[in-house]
């Protein structure tokens, strides 16, 4: 889903998507990483202006969720770009190039790793292996997974992806 | 006739392409009209092959590879359904060399079945080992696990079966077996491939430890980067709890086991796994003291059984064939076999199932035909991103718990990274403290701190300040950090970082002689001060 579009005008979070996902989940023992999930996944990133609303339906203190969220590189703050583009710069990926590699996507998108495009469209998150790595370099984008990336893939990668969305 | 086409749904194999070959393939059927069924299989883990598409003949399975979309046409054109002769066909896959030479134990049915298929699951021998175990009750299960010799596959390599026996022996209830699905070193992949490949035998596996402790309650803590691998697990667990392989009364044994998938969020010390427990429980993964050992006060306080996806995975075929037939691979105290994981700057990179002992060289050169670059190998790291690096005269080492441990390595996960001689040693010493302090759960000072002032010294001495001074403060810290870490993450970080000076002193600008205080065991002698008064004197 769009993360964008899940947004309420400008009020900041989708209040009711919250109270129902914890509500689904919060009888679950040890509830807290699946709704961090499910709140991640459906807005795009946890607002946080949802950490008191989650903490006060799984009787946690607010630093508690704080805490949680803060410790995984999962759990994003602010809401992403349309597509989030993932380079792994582990050890295998490095071997292939993958430094050369994230100094290229860097370059082309014109964004630091932690970014979002001025427009919107990608940010760009380092990842630390993914499982890929006798196809290594890997990166993904928007979900998807792509192996033996080189800088020229990755334009072609980033011009289907770019004309897939703006034929919409 | 129906012709029977494998196109791998395994994420390596769709990362380079395979999902549009498989579209590819039902187009060009349709459009010739022929009868083509396609089962989505798991990947032998052949990467340099894949996509490697697979045609059932009536002499065995034809494989043919790489292919891409753009080939299907041809394909057709040459009558592969018949298995017949293409610039792509490999012959018959069992026949492949590559794979023929392998010992295909845990790894039996990756590749050839369809994944979540129960049926394929079953007529090719699943769930005989749960029926074994059923027969043998819970003691004698444990016994046949022990006897095997089996050690954990996740990294630690400790006894599976002394861990089966502790958990069946503590008597608080509920009890819990967790799978450690948090696949996190580079270059590895076998977990990744067994859950999307063949997640059946990971159910299987754990639903006879279940059944051989007596813990009621699953959970499978899988790393929210392996998406596939997700998908196969929950269609398999929906079928088997549909079975009656999972839940109330399993197989009319009145006893019942419940399965569930936990998502991590990306942190690699969740791959620890009293972290692990703390992330399951909705907290920070936070490493915690032992004892108490997770087997006797584990999740939410109880006896928990905690093992890797392949330890498990590998518990069905010992139950099945015997612990002798497992014991008598391998070599030492490294009982039977292992799934070799070789990637990086491979030619031939993948998934190598064989008995333990075999050597570094053999895997690298052997089946990896050396680089893909086609450059000289400068280095190996083996075991993931808290293991040694070797050289390429180092490569005789035999693949098993004590020789690499004599080298000063870990076998860990088994995860094999090759590089070429454009590697900067001193970076990739540089990068094993980066990636300490970026995952670090920040509970021990050595690791929180040290790994952080080790990229900075690294730095240091690459740069010329003060070498000598600094040499001494890096000694200093990897001895602290070994010595003063809770856990693996901060104990283990000095073994890349001091191998590379050892192995590699020109990278850092230093000599053989600056670093002669690290031992051929990658231990620190503590009459290494003078020798590195050398760098000095430059």
């Amino acid at each position: 889903m769009d993360a964008r579009n899940s947004r309420n005008g400008g009020a900041g979070f989708d209040e009711r998507a919250i109270d129902e996902i914890v509500a689904g989940l919060a009888d679950k023992p040890g509830a807290l990483m699946p709704v961090l999930h499910a709140v991640n996944k459906r807005l795009g990133y946890i607002p946080p202006e949802a950490v008191p609303a989650i903490a006060r339906a799984l009787n946690l203190s607010r630093a508690e969720v704080h805490g949680v969220i803060s410790f995984y590189h999962d759990f994003r703050t602010e809401r992403p770009g349309r597509k989030v583009i993932r380079v792994c710069r582990a050890e295998s990926c490095q071997a292939m190039g993958a430094v050369a590699l994230a100094a290229h996507i860097q370059a082309r998108l014109g964004i630091d790793f932690g970014q979002t495009s001025g427009n919107g469209d990608f940010t760009l998150e380092p990842v630390y292996c993914l499982g890929n790595c006798a196809c290594s370099p890997a990166i993904v984008v928007g979900g998807d997974l792509y192996g033996r990336v080189n800088p020229q893939r990755f334009d072609e990668i980033l011009s289907r992806v770019t004309s897939s969305r703006s034929s919409r | 006739m129906t012709a029977v086409v494998y196109v791998p749904r395994d994420s390596s194999a769709v990362s380079l392409g395979a999902d549009a070959v498989a579209e590819a393939i039902r187009r060009e059927a349709a459009a010739r009209k022929l009868d083509v069924k396609i089962v989505r299989n798991g990947s032998r883990g052949m990467f340099s092959h894949e996509p490697m598409v697979e045609v059932a003949t009536s002499g065995g399975r034809m494989a043919y590879g790489p292919v891409a979309a753009g080939d299907a046409a041809s394909l057709f054109g040459s009558n592969f359904l018949d298995g017949r002769e293409h610039h792509l066909r490999l012959g018959v896959a069992e026949e492949i060399p590559w794979l023929k030479s392998q010992t295909r134990l845990t790894f039996a049915r990756a590749g050839v079945t369809d994944p979540v298929s129960l049926d394929d699951f079953i007529a090719h021998g699943g769930y005989r080992g749960l029926k074994h175990a059923i027969e043998f009750g819970a003691e004698r299960t444990v016994a046949e696990v022990t006897k095997s010799g089996l050690r954990g596959r996740g990294g630690a390599g400790f006894p599976t079966g002394i861990k089966w026996k502790t958990a069946a022996d503590a008597s608080a209830t509920p009890k819990y077996v967790v799978c450690n699905a948090d696949e996190g070193d580079s270059g590895t992949f076998s977990d990744r491939m067994i859950m999307e490949g063949d997640p059946f035998v990971l159910l299987e596996g754990m639903t006879i430890a279940a059944l051989a402790v007596g813990a009621t309650q699953g959970y499978i803590y899988l790393r929210s980067e392996y998406p596939h691998a997700r998908r196969a697990l929950t269609e398999a667990i929906a079928t088997a709890y549909s079975t009656g392989y999972l839940g109330a009364n399993i197989l009319g044994t009145g006893r019942s086991f419940e399965l569930e998938i936990r998502l991590g969020a990306g942190a690699y010390i969740c791959g620890e796994e009293t972290a692990m427990l703390e992330s399951i429980e909705g907290r920070r993964g936070m490493v915690r003291f032992k004892p108490p050992i997770p087997a006797l006060e584990g999740l939410f306080g109880k006896p928990t059984l905690i093992n890797n996806v392949v330890s498990f995975a590998t518990v069905p075929i010992i139950i099945e064939r015997g612990a002798e037939f497992f014991r008598s691979l391998g070599a030492g105290n490294s009982r039977g076999t292992i799934p070799f994981q070789l990637a990086g700057n491979a030619k031939r990179p993948g998934l190598i199932e064989t008995s333990m002992g075999v050597t570094l060289r053999e895997i690298v050169h052997d089946y990896g035909g050396g680089t893909a670059s086609g450059r000289p190998v400068r280095a190996v790291q083996v075991g993931g991103p808290l293991g040694a690096y070797f050289t390429e005269a180092m490569l005789d080492v035999a693949l098993d718990f004590e020789s690499i441990a004599a080298r000063g390595g870990i076998l860990g996960h088994g995860g094999i990274v090759v590089f070429d001689d454009t590697v900067d040693m001193a970076r990739m010493a540089r990068y094993a403290m980066e990636f300490c302090a970026l995952e670090s759960c920040g509970k021990c000072t050595p690791c929180r701190i040290g790994s952080i002032r080790g990229a900075e010294v690294i730095d240091d001495i690459v740069n010329r300040r003060r070498p000598r001074e600094n040499l001494e403060v890096l000694r200093d810290l990897c001895d602290t950090m070994k010595f003063g870490s809770l856990c693996a993450l901060g104990g283990l970080t000095p073994l890349p970082v001091l191998s590379a000076l050892k192995y590699f002193p020109e990278d850092f600008g230093l000599t053989p002689r600056d670093v002669e205080f690290i031992g051929a065991d990658l231990t620190i002698s503590t009459s290494g001060a003078a020798s590195t008064h050398a760098v000095a004197q430059r």
